[in-house]
């Protein structure tokens, strides 16, 4: 893009040789569209999603603190088993099926909102608020667990703990063929 | 009659201000930069509806990777001075002398997975040869006293020491790794009596609903 010479371009006929004004106007044409270019290079290699932390607190298993009684039906077992399948009973091991489910919506987070309800109908507040026991089995994978972690947040459980499985429970799941 | 002349405007326009404003949003993007590091743990980390931001420093980050189909668990610690201090106890605890080049090589490793038995070894590769070598992934088990253990108990004492605070803790796991490696970080962390840590995840492209 240059300029346009729009002078007249008269010629000096005769007169005295004047030196030439020399345009103090840089062109920055070429400046601007290399800006421009680190500009969208910049713009296109930063990292703009970053990484999100979720907390998890574990309990202090080295102190044996006095232990509050909990009622049994305010619990619910969540088993992690492998196929990206989980079983969840209500209450004590064994005395109730358990129901094999999948994760998602339609899944564990519904379980988790209507027994959350269930407990909170049949149980006097302040104590009615469901204890959720998440027991991982080895055959499970670590976004399974994440996204149990993930349906307590989203629903809104107060009190879970990822706990150890018991082999009564391990044979539960191998009976439902998901271990 | 005389004919109306257009005036011949030049077609010269002052760039001026925009060089300006493209040179002040350049300035900004260099300096907000932060370049990719490159990740050798290949971790596909899992989502969450979490919104929570990793802090970005007085943080250890455990990766388990999926390398060669083997679990793989590497560890990076922020702040060179953290893991000067953290190499320095390493090599006494496990009698090897490391040489005050490979100190400051390894205070610039972001992220490393070898024993510590070949570390040495690897710190004295170019970093281009080192992905070469063989991740075989830092030495963990349930019990008190291992390498990853050591590590982290390390690098916690050299941030004690060095800045007066505990160091957060942030496990970082690929999406496909079965439970039994998350609960060894988990088991090792409680052994140290740490019981508070992050999981780092992803957020959750589109939210179910």
């Amino acid at each position: 893009m240059a300029e346009l010479d729009t002078s007249g371009g008269g010629k000096h006929k005769g007169g005295k040789i004047r030196s030439k004004k020399a345009s103090t106007r840089v062109d920055l044409t070429a400046m601007v569209d290399l800006a421009f270019l680190l500009i969208t290079f910049f713009m296109l290699t930063t990292t703009l999603s970053k990484k999100k932390a979720m907390d998890l607190a574990m309990p202090d298993n080295s102190v044996q603190k006095s232990q509050l009684p909990v009622a049994a039906t305010r619990s619910m077992t969540i088993l992690l088993g492998s196929h990206n399948k989980l079983e969840w009973y209500m209450g004590e091991a064994g005395k109730s099926a358990p129901t094999v489910d999948s994760y998602g919506k339609d899944g564990l987070r519904k379980a988790l909102i209507e027994n959350g309800k269930k407990v909170a109908e049949t149980h006097a507040a302040p104590d009615n608020f469901m204890i959720v026991l998440i027991k991982p089995s080895d055959k499970s994978t670590y976004e399974n667990l994440v996204n149990t972690l993930d349906e307590m947040n989203i629903t809104g459980v107060q009190s879970y703990a990822i706990v150890k499985i018991t082999p009564m429970e391990l044979g539960d799941l191998q009976k439902n063929n998901i271990y | 009659m005389p004919r109306v002349k257009v005036a011949r405007k030049s077609t010269f326009i002052d760039m001026t201000a925009m060089c300006d404003v493209a040179f002040l949003l350049l300035t900004f993007f260099i300096l907000t930069a932060k370049p990719k590091v490159d990740d050798p743990t290949k971790a596909e980390i899992p989502f969450s509806s979490k919104t929570t931001p990793v802090p970005e420093d007085n943080l250890a980050t455990i990766t388990v990777g999926n390398i060669n189909g083997k679990s793989t668990i590497f560890y990076s610690v922020t702040g060179a001075d953290v893991r000067t201090e953290t190499l320095k106890a390493m090599g006494d605890k496990y009698k090897v002398s490391f040489t005050p080049e490979e100190i400051s090589r390894f205070s610039l490793l972001e992220v490393f997975g070898v024993p510590i038995a070949n570390l040495k070894q690897y710190l004295d590769l170019r970093p281009d040869e080192r992905k070469g070598f063989p991740t075989a992934g830092i030495p963990a088990d349930t019990t008190a006293a291992n390498e990853l253990g050591d590590w982290i108990y390390l690098s916690r004492q050299a941030e004690r020491g060095l800045h007066n605070r505990d160091l957060d803790i942030a496990i970082k796991g690929d999406r496909k790794q079965e439970y039994p490696v998350i609960n060894e970080i988990i088991s090792i962390l409680g052994h140290q009596k740490k019981f508070k840590f992050d999981l780092i995840t992803d957020l959750r492209a589109a939210p179910k609903k």
